[in-house]
């Protein structure tokens, strides 16, 4: 046994430097990876369960104890369908377009901090990087659109492209207001600046930018209300229409995971990401509770979570003009104006950077 | 080893995708590849450790632009028979800008280049240099005129771009959002209360 131990420590330490670095990053991604895919995975059966309670029905109940299997049901089902590739596709595009709308949904967990110590690359411009990578995710949509070769599929493509420019400027200028408040574009330093009770975490003085974020995260996941990508009374299933099996998977993984991506972010820019709501208060005092950690972290992105299924099941569908409408004049005016209203918080010394 | 490994693949993978914008056949082909094309140059950059300026170029070209570029290449119907025809015309002054560019390149590298080292690498930074802050601090401080009117001329182009789209048409029916939220259902509904009808 010993013998093994120093045979492997000894088969270790041979390794060229370079494959170390890329066998530990590679070790690292997989342990992000693999929760991230069950989670999606249980966030499906979550929306079920959620949104049938909501409309006073029970959700799946078969398979497995109170359905609890029902994901790896339904992921056996789409590896086994055919995947059809419509006449006169673009082929080539056509098998290429989910995977470039997964690609970033997963590539920006990279700098996204679990807990104090757990980043996968704690680089300075992890804010710039996640603003870059969402914005990517468009390519998906529009290219599976244009190569389907079908009318629906192209409106929902059109309709997306549109939308996710418009958002993402309101995006941005809300990232900006953060920024500003932290002094860093590193999300481990922007957590860390909201450190104390949960009044000095960036909710409360930059109110307006933290309810535009997320509004334009549920826009950019294309989520309902907003999903007018899909439109499924109007354009049947939208850019995904032809879409089967695997393919579409695909798909619905990559908006899954932006959806828990969005919710990581709000928790880490405007929610204190890893600290305690319950810290400086004297009750509480010494517990695990008022402790910093991974659970208050995924406690946040739960309840954000919830409120993208909550949203689903309670809103109607923006009409598409509407849509346009509260993305360019009403969040991007928004957010300006909170940026010199911070500005102007910053000359005052008010707010919880004011120390 | 690892660094130059690296650079001679992407450089390879962005000539390979340069020389796919201007051969392929379909005009959403071309814009894929000149996507590409950038990606590359922004993981060149990424190399020499210009990290803000390569993010800022998949944000700024791959996010928005390109975005823009495929929605109105997608719409348009382009006919590649049609502007192939005048190949053959255009094809010697194609020729002659084509080598008049690369006796540029030439001269830059050969004569120019002669006394001063183009290949060699740049020092590596130090540990928490952040790229980010060193240009936001020349930004504002040394080129804060230039930057702003940069900014100015900027906010000129959108007004006159968004000026130029604004025009009555007849027959447009808009929408005044101030009046729908106004509306009170007293005016538009009437409920009419009677009562049940017996047997």
């Amino acid at each position: 046994m010993e013998g093994l131990i120093n045979w492997a420590t000894a088969f270790w330490e041979g390794l060229p430097p370079a494959l170390q670095t890329v066998t530990v990053t590679s070790l690292q991604i997989g342990l992000i990876m693999v929760p991230l895919i069950l989670c999606v995975a249980y966030l499906t059966y979550a929306e079920r369960k959620i949104i049938g309670f909501i409309q006073n029905r029970v959700g799946p109940t078969r398979v497995g104890y109170r359905g609890l299997l029902q994901p790896f049901a339904d992921v056996g089902k789409l590896l086994l369908k055919e995947i059809v590739v419509p006449t006169n596709a673009n082929r080539y595009l056509f098998v290429i377009a989910p995977l470039l709308s997964i690609v970033p949904a997963f590539a920006t967990w990279a700098v996204i901090p679990f807990n104090d110590r757990f980043v996968l690359a704690d680089i300075n411009a992890g804010l710039l990087y996640v603003l870059a990578l969402t914005s990517i995710g468009v390519y998906g949509i529009i290219l599976a659109g244009w190569a389907t070769n079908s009318k629906y599929a192209f409106l929902g493509a059109m309709r997306s492209a549109a939308q996710i420019v418009a958002y993402e400027i309101a995006m941005g200028f809300a990232l900006v207001g953060v920024l500003m408040a932290s002094g860093s574009l590193n999300l481990g330093e922007i957590v860390r600046a909201q450190e104390g009770t949960i009044f000095t975490w960036f909710w409360l003085p930059l109110l307006p930018l933290f309810i535009v974020f997320f509004v334009s995260g549920v826009a950019e996941t294309n989520r309902a209300p907003f999903d007018v990508a899909e439109g499924e009374s109007e354009i049947v299933a939208g850019f995904h229409v032809e879409y089967s099996g695997m393919a579409f998977a695909v798909f619905f993984l990559a908006e899954y995971a932006n959806m828990i991506l969005v919710s990581a972010l709000t928790a880490t820019l405007f929610l204190g990401g890893w600290h305690s709501p319950f810290a400086g208060m004297p009750v509480l005092g010494d517990t695990f509770l008022a402790e910093p950690s991974f659970f208050w972290f995924a406690l946040k992105v739960s309840l954000f979570l919830f409120v993208f299924l909550w949203l689903r099941a309670t809103f109607p569908r923006y009409r598409y003009d509407q849509i346009m409408r509260l993305g360019w004049k009403v969040f991007i005016p928004v957010t300006l104006i909170w940026i010199a209203v911070e500005a102007g918080m910053f000359l005052l010394e008010i707010g919880p950077w004011a120390n | 080893m690892t660094g130059n490994l690296l650079f001679f693949g992407f450089a390879a993978v962005l000539i390979v995708a340069a020389l796919g914008v201007i051969t392929s056949r379909n005009p959403v082909h071309s814009a894929m590849f000149l996507v590409l094309a950038f990606f590359t140059s922004a993981a060149l950059w990424l190399l020499l450790e210009a990290e803000f300026l390569a993010i800022v170029l998949v944000l700024v070209y791959v996010g928005a632009v390109m975005v823009l570029f495929l929605f109105v290449v997608m719409m348009l119907d382009i006919n590649t028979e049609r502007l192939r025809e005048g190949f053959t015309r255009y094809a010697p002054l194609g020729v002659g800008i084509a080598l008049l560019i690369v006796i540029q390149i030439g001269h830059v590298i050969w004569f120019r280049g002669a006394d001063t080292e183009l290949v060699a690498r740049p020092e590596p930074r130090p540990e928490g240099y952040s790229n980010t802050a060193e240009l936001g601090q020349v930004l504002y401080t040394e080129h804060v005129y230039a930057f702003e009117l940069a900014a100015v001329i900027l906010l000129l182009a959108i007004v006159a771009a968004i000026s130029l789209t604004m025009r009555k048409r007849p027959g447009l029916k808009a929408q005044d959002v101030a009046r729908q939220v106004a509306v009170n259902p007293k005016d538009r509904v009437r409920i009419v209360k009677m009562d049940a009808e017996k047997d």
